[in-house]
């Protein structure tokens, strides 16, 4: 396929999942806030310092409380991740390659895209935030779900689910490192229900509290970074992202599963051993906000290195094929 | 009275014009009966619900049109739930003064980069010819596949007062609008399911797999499955939603011009892959933008070399480059002439009489006569450049004389056309709004019309420009069958 096409799928998926995870993030922390006692400022700026972008905040907002940081995720056009700037990129990259992709594909995202920028445009049609935030999100799964049953699995297909898993996986990183941001109102508190609470709230952003409950029954920390991180079946785990990114990527390249010709084979494969060895209690001790950082950095390199050797516009070390 | 007591087309005015559902004495034509009944049991209200659930889906659908002048801003074609509708039997006479036209047009492009026989022969005038800016010497001798240039064509055609039909236009350069008719019957199923039920409107659903079958059959290279591309010059272009479409309809590659390269004497396109051959190129960019190295030396979205691949025939492209010349409104005139000539024929659908200024005598008469005429410049499209007569100010007037005399060959005029009426519905009732139609033509083994094509319409009351940048609409198009 052309390697614009390849490269516009890949950011449409990411695009629409980065939104449909803070759309995830909002209303999770908007159940919190009903739960935890909180001082009104510092229960909402975790949000914004775990999508990275705190410097445009402040340039454009006095304090972190809940009205600005969801002006600020949601509609804000100075927020290059705001949801509204997410799907109109993923629906500027559907619009360049809308005759690959269906038409239901296309039309999801366009509804999705304009639902957003008519609240946008009048803040009345946002009754409730419950809504508003769900509609988004299911959505957002409608589009991957139609991808998932109606696309034939070929390059397209695969490098769109790529861009949704490194990105999914860079979200999970993200909102586990939540926890690290997130002030309890005192010291004392750690261990009580409040704790627990907010570490359910963390669970459920990723869509992982029932899955959890099976697995693990009781809320722990260490095993919520297990479950979070190195479960290899849940499909927001990091582990598993990485690894059904790399069996996407080798149906890409058709290289066995065992052989790493590529950069971005290996890049990935040496993530995914990496993950599948790493015990919880060695991440918790070594300190669990770097290893986050470190595999963020270790996820930009995979999406660096998918772009330089699929996007380029003459791509590296490939023969000309008549 | 209250909009949601008043029934279907209650209260409509023909008019002083020709009306596509009603004969002077207000009587339904014959072909529009079934649906002026299926109106007739409506209220205002269900209709203009209709309507917005018709606009509701285009949005949704994203079938929009880019406006450069507005930075870029989507925005849907305006759409009328009541089609336009002719009879089969007229369609068929139509049908086949369209085909009649395009192979004589063909024809003449081919001798005009041969031997130019039709100017020897004096059935033109050379310089008309040879002057027009659509004219492309690097073209002569070229030998496109079959023998075809004119692959898609879109010709304007008009109904006056006397109902009579006439050729207004023939477009041979990429001429847009087809996928719209596609979508507008989409919609229109969905609007009128109990009056298609019946079977006895023409279909047009098929024109993606006619265009398809056109472009393998000008393929050079027929021996296994050749591989097909849609060159856009990009999703800013207005019509991009269209080229995307028609792509996706087919099947087969969008590309832009920096997706290919041209290397060893073929066109590649840049694969993830690697380079993948391309043969033939139905490409939806201007003749003088296809190749830098031949045409415009500043376009971007052309293809290095292309030309030089063409004339090699390892590629294949649609329509022809040079096809434009035959598109120039002062040689419009001469096309029947062109049939006359090359097919020994008169032609089936009239030309609108035309005025050239470059003749002193026709000139003459044109500046004369500017208020009542429509005055308009050889190679412009989409409604601009042209001066309508009766509409215009005295000062434009002026402006339009100063630009004649100081280019002749580029301006002609034709009367003012009384364009036949259509009723369309307007803040929830129906008003007549005059129209025009376009249907799209193929040229590969045969030579297909669509049954139908696209009725655009003027919105605005009494306005006579149907074009999307100046207020026009659009409305489904059915022919319609006796046979059930």
């Amino acid at each position: 396929m052309l390697s614009r096409v390849a490269e516009s799928i890949y950011w449409m998926q990411r695009y629409r999942e980065r939104a449909e995870n803070i759309a995830r993030f909002i209303d999770v922390n908007l159940n919190l806030s009903l739960d935890v006692p909180h001082d009104r400022l510092t229960q909402w700026m975790p949000l914004v310092q775990t999508s990275g972008d705190e410097e445009p905040f402040w340039a454009s907002y006095d304090e972190a409380d809940e009205k600005s940081v969801i002006e600020f995720l949601t509609f804000d056009s100075a927020n290059p991740n705001s949801i509204l700037q997410c799907l109109m990129k993923a629906r500027e990259n559907a619009r360049t390659v809308r005759e690959i992709i269906t038409s239901e594909m296309w039309q999801e995202i366009n509804m999705a895209y304009l639902f957003v920028r008519r609240a946008a445009a009048d803040r009345g049609l946002m009754r409730s935030n419950y809504e508003f935030y769900s509609r988004i999100r299911r959505q957002c799964q409608l589009f991957n779900g139609i991808a998932d049953s109606a696309m034939s699995r070929n390059e397209a297909w695969h490098f769109g689910r790529m861009g949704s898993l490194i990105e999914r996986a860079d979200k999970t990183s993200r909102i586990l490192d939540v926890k690290y941001f997130m002030l309890l109102p005192s010291p004392e508190y750690v261990g009580t229900p409040f704790d627990s609470i907010q570490w359910c709230a963390l669970l459920k952003s990723a869509s992982a509290l029932e899955m959890y409950r099976k697995h693990w029954h009781q809320v722990y920390h260490a095993h919520v970074v297990d479950f979070l991180l190195l479960n290899p079946d849940f499909p927001r785990a990091v582990l598993s992202c990485v690894a059904e990114a790399e069996e996407s990527l080798h149906a890409v390249t058709g290289a066995p599963m065992d052989k790493f010709f590529t950069t971005p084979e290996k890049i990935l494969g040496r993530l995914r051993v990496e993950l599948a060895s790493h015990q919880a209690s060695e991440i918790i001790t070594g300190g669990l906000h770097e290893y986050l950082n470190q595999l963020q950095i270790k996820l930009m390199e995979a999406s660096s290195s998918i772009m330089q050797t699929f996007f380029a516009r003459v791509p590296a070390g490939y023969q000309m094929t008549a | 009275m209250n909009l949601s007591e008043k029934k279907g087309v209650e209260g409509y005015e023909v008019g002083p014009f020709y009306d596509e559902f009603f004969s002077e004495d207000g009587e339904p034509r014959p072909a529009a009966r079934v649906l002026i009944e299926k109106l007739q049991s409506m209220s205002g209200e269900e209709l203009a619900a209709k309507q917005k659930a018709a606009e509701l889906s285009f949005l949704n659908m994203g079938i929009t049109f880019t406006v450069a002048s507005e930075g870029g801003t989507e925005r849907i074609f305006p759409f009328d739930i009541i089609p336009r509708i002719l009879e089969e039997r007229e369609w068929r006479t139509l049908e086949r003064g369209l085909k009649q036209r395009i192979y004589a047009l063909n024809l003449f492009i081919d001798d005009i980069y041969h031997e130019q026989r039709i100017l020897k022969d004096k059935v033109i005038p050379s310089e008309i010819v040879l002057s027009g800016k659509s004219y492309l010497p690097d073209c002569m001798g070229l030998n496109p596949p079959q023998g075809i240039w004119c692959h898609v064509t879109g010709t304007d055609l008009v109904r006056d007062k006397d109902g009579c039909v006439y050729v207004l236009e023939d477009n041979l350069r990429c001429p847009s609008g087809v996928s719209y008719v596609i979508e507008n019957r989409r919609v229109m199923k969905r609007t009128f399911p109990e009056v298609f039920e019946n079977g006895r409107v023409l279909p047009v659903d098929d024109y993606a797999a006619k265009l398809l079958e056109m472009l393998q059959c000008i393929s050079p290279n027929q021996d296994r499955t050749c591989s097909i591309a849609v060159l856009t010059p990009g999703v800013y272009n207005s019509a991009y939603f269209e080229h995307s479409f028609l792509a996706q309809q087919m099947g087969v590659q969008l590309v832009e011009g920096s997706d290919l390269v041209v290397q060893d004497g073929f066109v590649l396109m840049r694969t993830t892959r690697g380079l993948k051959r391309v043969d033939v190129i139905y490409r939806r960019i201007d003749d003088t933008f296809l190749d830098p190295r031949v045409f415009r030396k500043d376009s971007m979205l052309g293809v290095p070399g292309l030309m030089d691949v063409y004339r090699a025939g390892r590629v294949a492209l649609a329509n022809a480059p040079g096809t434009g010349i035959a598109d120039d409104k002062v040689v419009y005139k001469f096309v029947p002439d062109m049939i006359r000539y090359y097919l020994g024929e008169d032609a089936v659908i009239a030309n609108v009489p035309t005025y050239l200024c470059c003749d002193e005598r026709e000139r003459a008469h044109v500046i004369e006569n500017m208020e009542k005429l429509v005055v308009k410049s050889a190679n412009e499209a989409g409604g601009y450049g042209m001066l309508i007569g009766p509409a215009s100010t005295a000062a434009e007037r002026a402006e339009f004389k100063k630009k004649i005399l100081k280019n002749p060959r580029n301006f002609l005029a034709q009367p003012t056309l009384s364009l036949s009426r259509v009723p369309t519905m307007i803040d929830g009732r129906f008003e007549g709004r005059h129209v025009d139609l376009r249907p799209y033509i193929l040229y590969g083994r045969d030579i297909f019309v669509m049954p139908g094509g696209l009725t655009r319409v003027a919105l605005k009351k009494g306005s006579l420009v149907v074009n999307s940048s100046q207020g026009g609409g659009s409305k489904d198009t059915w022919v319609v069958t006796r046979r059930p």
